[in-house]
C-alpha cells in the first residue's frame, strides 16, 4: 500500500511562480534596514527617558505650547479642508463644465509642489505687503507670522487628501436611490442630507484624519509663513529641529515619540472608521 | 412582461433633473469650488513665477550664475539618481512577493511598507540622526572608523529613500493583484524561465503603473525638505539640495534668487502633474485602482 505523502505545511501557499524567497527576503531586508531599524532606534532612545522623562518634556511650557498649536491648528485646518474638499469633490464628479479635467489635475498640486517652494510662496503672498496679505492687513487681519498663517499652509497641504478620499465614493453613488427619494416626495435638500450624505461620512472622516495627520507633521510649507515665535506660532516639528541643533537628542526624541504616538492613534481611528463603515455600509 | 427587462427598456444612464441640483445652485457651487482652488492652489504657484521674474530675466538668470546653485542642483540630481532606482527595485521585489504569492501577515507587511507616509518629515530625518549622529547609537563606531554618514551624501540619500519608500510598492501591489497570476503561469507552463516571464510578461503589463509611480517618487525625492534639512547640516556648496538652497536664499532676504531657484522645482512639479494626468487619462485601465492616496 502506497501512502500518499501529506503535504508539508509551508509559510506560503505553494505556487508554480518562482522567486518568492529572493523577493520576500529582499523586501524584508530593505524594510528592516531603512524603516524598522531607525524607527526602533527612536523607540530605544525614548524608552531610555522613561515615561516620566517624556512627560517632563511634554509639560515644558514651550513644548506644550508648540504641541497645542500643531494639533489645534491642524484640527481646524483639516475641518476646513474637509468641508471645501467635499464641495470640490462633489463639483468635480457631479457637474460637467469647461476646464473640469484641468481643475481635477490641479487638486494634486500640493502633492507635487515641494513643501519649501509652497512655504516661501505662501509667505510672500500673505506677508503684510503681499498680494493677499496687504488687503487683509487693511482689514486688520494679519496672516503671516501668526497661527492664521500656519492654518493657511495646513489647509493647502491637507486639501488633496480631503478631495481624493471622498471623490471615488461620490462617483459610485447609485443615482437611482436619489431618484427614488425624489419620487417619494423628498426635496433635493432632504435627499442630499438624508440619503446621499450619510454613507459618505466615513470617507469624509478618513479624509479629515489624513489631512489632520499630515498637518501635524508638516514642516516645510509652514516654517516660512509661521514666523516661529515661541509660545505664539512655533510648531512641534520645528521644536524637534531646534532641540537637535542644541544636541538635545533626548528632548527631540521625546517630542517625536509624542507626535508618533498621536499619529498612530489617528491611523487606528482611520482603521476603526473603515471597519465600522464596512459593517454599516458594506464598503470602505 | 419579459420585455421590461430587455435592453431597450433599461433606463437611460443620464439622470433626470430630480436627481440633481438646480442650474443656479450648480453654477454657484462650481464658482465657489473654482474660486477656492484658485486662491489656495493656483495663486501660490503663480506667486513663485512672478516673484522669480519680478526684477527681469537678468536677475532671474543671476541666481544660476552662483556656483552654490549648481552644487545644489548636482546634489539633488545625484540623490534622486540613487534613491529612485533603489525604490524601483524595492517596489518590484515587494510587489512580486506580495501580489504573486499567498502568505500570512501580508496585511501587516503592507502597513509597514506604508509606514513612512505617516511619519513627519522631520522625524524621518531625526531617526537617522539618533542612529548615526555623534551621540547616536552607532556614532562612536562611525567616528572611530572615519565613516561620515550624517551631514554628507549617504545621510541625505537615506533620508530621501525613507520618505519615498512606499511610492513604487503601493502603486504596483494593487496593480499586480488586479492582474493576477494567469499570464505568468501560462508563460512558465510554456517553458519560460522565471526571469524571462518577468521581463516579457509582467514588466510590459505594469509599465505604465511603474512609470506613474516613478514620476511621483522622483518629484518627492527632488523636493523633499524637512527630512533632508535635518540630516544635511546645511553646508553651502556641499550638502545643500535645491530646496535647502532655496531656504538659505530666502532667509538671506535674497528673494529674487530664492524664487528663481524655487521656480525650477515648481516647473518640475508642473511637468510631473501634466505627465501624471496624461497617464491617468490615457492609460487609466493600466494603473492601479485600489490605490490609496
Amino acid at each position: 500500500m502506497v501512502e500518499t505523502p501529506r503535504p508539508k505545511r509551508t509559510f506560503r501557499r505553494p505556487s508554480v511562480i518562482p522567486g518568492f524567497g529572493i523577493s520576500f527576503g529582499y523586501t524584508l531586508t530593505c524594510l528592516g534596514l531603512i524603516v524598522l531599524l531607525p524607527l526602533a532606534g527612536l523607540v530605544v532612545k525614548a524608552s531610555g527617558l522613561g515615561l516620566s522623562g517624556i512627560w517632563e518634556v511634554a509639560t515644558d511650557p514651550r513644548v506644550a505650547s508648540a504641541l497645542r498649536i500643531s494639533f489645534g491648528v491642524s484640527a481646524l485646518a483639516a475641518l476646513v479642508a474637509s468641508a471645501f474638499g467635499f464641495l470640490v469633490a462633489w463639483v468635480l464628479t457631479r457637474y460637467r463644465f469647461p476646464g473640469r479635467k484641468l481643475v481635477d489635475a490641479a487638486v494634486d498640486l500640493p502633492f507635487a509642489l515641494p513643501t519649501a517652494v509652497a512655504g516661501i510662496a505662501l509667505a510672500s503672498l500673505y506677508a503684510p505687503d503681499g498680494l493677499v496679505g496687504a488687503p487683509l492687513a487693511k482689514l486688520g487681519l494679519q496672516v503671516a507670522y501668526t497661527p492664521v498663517g500656519i492654518f493657511i499652509a495646513m489647509v493647502f497641504i491637507g486639501l488633496p487628501f480631503a478631495v481624493r478620499t471622498v471623490q471615488p465614493l461620490i462617483a459610485e453613488i447609485d443615482r437611482e436611490i436619489e431618484e427614488a427619494s425624489a419620487t417619494l416626495g423628498a426635496t433635493r435638500l432632504a435627499t442630499l442630507t438624508r440619503v446621499v450624505l450619510p454613507p459618505l461620512i466615513p470617507a469624509v472622516l478618513t479624509g479629515f484624519a489624513l489631512a489632520f495627520a499630515r498637518g501635524v507633521g508638516e514642516y516645510g510649507s509652514i516654517i516660512f509663513i509661521a514666523g516661529n515665535l515661541p509660545y505664539v506660532s512655533e510648531i512641534a516639528p520645528l521644536l524637534i529641529v531646534i532641540k537637535l541643533s542644541e544636541f538635545d537628542y533626548g528632548g527631540a526624541a521625546a517630542i517625536a515619540t509624542i507626535m508618533l504616538g498621536i499619529s498612530f492613534l489617528t491611523l487606528l481611528a482611520i482603521n476603526l472608521i473603515q471597519a465600522w463603515s464596512r459593517r454599516r455600509f458594506g464598503y470602505v | 412582461m419579459s420585455e421590461i427587462f430587455s435592453p431597450a427598456f433599461v433606463p437611460t444612464a443620464k439622470p433626470g433633473p430630480v436627481a440633481s441640483e438646480g442650474a443656479a445652485t450648480r453654477s454657484v457651487l462650481i464658482g465657489i469650488a473654482i474660486l477656492f482652488l484658485a486662491l489656495f492652489l493656483v495663486l501660490p504657484l503663480f506667486a513663485v513665477f512672478t516673484q522669480a521674474f519680478s526684477h527681469g530675466i537678468g536677475a532671474f538668470l543671476d541666481a544660476f550664475r552662483e556656483p552654490d546653485a549648481w552644487c545644489a542642483i548636482r546634489l539633488t540630481l545625484t540623490v534622486a539618481a540613487i534613491a529612485v532606482p533603489f525604490n524601483v527595485v524595492f517596489g518590484l521585489a515587494a510587489s512580486w512577493a506580495i501580489a504573486k504569492f499567498e502568505f500570512p501577515v501580508k496585511a501587516l507587511l503592507i502597513t509597514l511598507i506604508d509606514l513612512p507616509f505617516s511619519v513627519s518629515p522631520v522625524v524621518s530625518g531625526l531617526i537617522y540622526v539618533l542612529l548615526f549622529g555623534s551621540q547616536g547609537l552607532f556614532g562612536g563606531f562611525l567616528i572611530n572608523h572615519g565613516i561620515q554618514i550624517l551631514f554628507a551624501l549617504p545621510g541625505i540619500v537615506l533620508a530621501t529613500v525613507f520618505v519615498t519608500f512606499p511610492f513604487v510598492a503601493r502603486e504596483l501591489i494593487p496593480l499586480m493583484q488586479e492582474q493576477g497570476n494567469a499570464e505568468e503561469e501560462a508563460a512558465l507552463t510554456l517553458g519560460a524561465s522565471g526571469l524571462h516571464a518577468f521581463r516579457t510578461v509582467t514588466l510590459p503589463n505594469i509599465r505604465w503603473g511603474l512609470l506613474y509611480s516613478v514620476l511621483l517618487c522622483n518629484a518627492r525625492a527632488m523636493g523633499e525638505f524637512g527630512a533632508v534639512s535635518v540630516v544635511s547640516g546645511h553646508i553651502r556648496g556641499l550638502t545643500n539640495t535645491i530646496p535647502l538652497h532655496v531656504e538659505i536664499l530666502y532667509n538671506e532676504y535674497n528673494f529674487v534668487a530664492a524664487f528663481a531657484v524655487a521656480s525650477l522645482l515648481a516647473a518640475l512639479a508642473l511637468i510631473t502633474l501634466v505627465l501624471k494626468s496624461v497617464l491617468e487619462w490615457r492609460f487609466a485601465g493600466e494603473l492601479a485602482h485600489g490605490r490609496a492616496h
